[in-house]
């Protein structure tokens, strides 16, 4: 018991300290799914994505092209899985909190 | 004269009763249920439940999406067993449009499926050993958990809902690297588990919950509770071996089901501990035999869901807290008529009422917390009465009566 408490007191904490400079933040692994990104060039208007967003986060815009409501997305992947031309991506940027909800409409 | 003092006794004993309301919101409870408490002294004497506070209607807005959404949907249905709720539904899918996902995507599955198992029962031995005044082994368990969730976001990319299952297969692959790190994590499990076996069976610990909360064989059986619940009071059933679904029909060599015949809380808790050695095991084999293949049909998801034809399939899978049964019914059109979640803690609540009754109010958390209720699972259609703020919930049985009445 007292040797258990000795090796804890001189154990570094298990947490990790949260820094919000981008570069020094928390790794995360590669397959993470994070905020989602669109190549607006890159798409083709093909609408599938919008068939398979369980969240209803993706509405058809302009052009034929896609617009994404990203304060609604539950981050599943599905629509960057089924693009065919890899339009979207998920990328690994996990803090999306913002106090501008106008700032999480895609384009 | 006598006839006068029979009833003074009488009066007596009904003040001596009292109606506690325990919940819906309390510290000791992670979720929200209420129980109605009558307490004689200490003594509980009987008990009632109030459910219906986290009722979310997802199987009524299920039958206006489409297969993948819905898919997706039935994850957030319980954070904790969301890989065996879509792996349940995934399978009924699979059953009626006779789609035959690959060996390796079982694997795959089967893989994910016991690793929730662990995580699931670290979550529960944490929060029990929070709710006996245990804080230190709750923090000890919860690292140890972590270790899990980390490697999970490793594989699937997401810690919780992993979205692992899509139809005919998985999503993402097992690379080398991944699996030597999952090696290397189950060596790290099994020492850590073993210190926290140790420790529930320690003489202070034993005393606190050992003989607490009897559930005996025989009113096990009568009310069919499933899963860590039934087990813990002898009732030998286990879906992965009764009926095994996904790669547990080859796994079948590589693992125990648990049993123990003193149906107390330490005997639930004792089940669990065990249960993740087991899992360990499995987790073992699986990457000891994990076949080469791909992982999932070549054609697109959208075109699969189309495939599917109208009918309807029931499937079965052991989620960590027990059986989950799962009816769907689908129209042809990529979308569903009818989706029906049978999930364990249903089952298990009803088991609640026998083991609180003769307990003391001390110990309803640490009782209530041992079935590992998961509430969210749980909720049914619920009727409140504005006028006299009765609630009342709505069993099949009546709900047909009222429907032939009419």
């Amino acid at each position: 018991m007292l040797y258990e408490t000795l090796r804890s007191l001189f154990r570094r904490p298990v947490t990790v300290e949260y820094i919000t400079k981008p570069g020094r933040m928390v790794p995360v692994p590669e397959r993470f799914r994070g905020k989602l990104t669109y190549d607006r060039d890159a798409c083709i208007g093909c609408m599938l994505c919008v068939r398979v967003c369980p969240g209803g986060v993706i509405t058809s815009a302009e052009e034929r092209k896609v617009a994404f409501n990203i304060s609604r997305c539950i981050l599943c992947g599905q629509c960057a899985e089924i693009c065919p031309k890899g339009a979207i991506k998920m990328s690994t940027q996990f803090e999306i909190v913002t106090f501008d909800k106008n700032g999480l409409i895609v384009k | 004269m006598v006839v006068e003092r029979n009833v003074e006794k009488e009066v007596e004993v009904e003040y001596a009763r009292l109606r506690i309301p325990f919940g819906p919101v309390h510290p000791a409870l992670k979720e929200p249920v209420s129980l109605r408490v009558s307490v004689r002294g200490e003594e509980v004497i009987d008990v009632d439940m109030v459910l219906g506070h986290v009722h979310r209607g997802i199987e009524a807005l299920a039958e206006g999406r489409n297969l993948i959404q819905t898919l997706y949907l039935i994850e957030r249905i319980c954070g904790i067993c969301s890989h065996s709720h879509t792996t349940c539904f995934i399978q009924a899918l699979e059953e009626i449009g006779g789609i035959a996902p690959s060996e390796r995507a079982l694997y795959l599955r089967t893989l994910i499926f016991e690793m929730e198992r662990i995580h699931s029962h670290l979550l529960l031995l944490g929060v029990m050993a929070y709710e006996i005044g245990f804080d230190t082994l709750f923090m000890f368990i919860w690292h140890v958990r972590e270790k899990i969730l980390d490697l999970f976001e490793k594989i699937t990319g997401n810690r919780i809902h992993h979205a692992m299952n899509t139809i005919g297969g998985v999503r993402w692959n097992l690379t080398p690297q991944i699996a030597s790190e999952i090696n290397s994590c189950m060596k790290e499990m099994e020492k850590a588990v073993k210190y926290v076996r140790d420790i529930f069976t320690d003489g202070t610990v034993e005393k606190r919950i050992c003989g607490l909360g009897v559930l005996d064989y025989s009113e096990a059986l009568k009310l069919c509770v499933v899963g860590p619940t039934a087990r813990g009071s002898g009732v030998d059933i286990d879906v992965r071996r009764d009926h095994p679904y996904a790669a547990y029909n080859d796994l079948k060599g590589n693992f125990s089901v648990i049993t123990r015949r003193d149906g107390d809380v330490h005997a639930r808790i004792e089940v669990r501990v065990l249960e993740i050695f087991e899992s360990i095991n499995i987790i073992r084999a699986i990457l000891e035999k994990l076949p080469e293949g791909p992982i999932r049909p070549e054609e697109n998801v959208l075109r699969l869901m189309r495939r599917i034809p109208e009918g309807e399939a029931v499937s079965l899978v052991e989620a960590p807290r027990g059986e989950l049964f799962y009816f769907v019914k689908t129209d042809g059109k990529g979308g569903l008529r009818r989706l029906k979640v049978r999930t364990p803690t249903f089952s298990n609540l009803i088991g609640l009422k026998s083991m609180l009754l003769g307990c003391e109010i001390a110990d309803i958390p640490v009782i209530v917390a041992s079935i590992d209720p998961c509430l969210s699972c749980t909720n049914r259609v619920t009727i409140v009465d504005q006028r006299s703020g009765e609630s009342k919930v709505v069993s099949l049985d009546a709900l047909r009566r009222v429907v032939r009445e009419k």
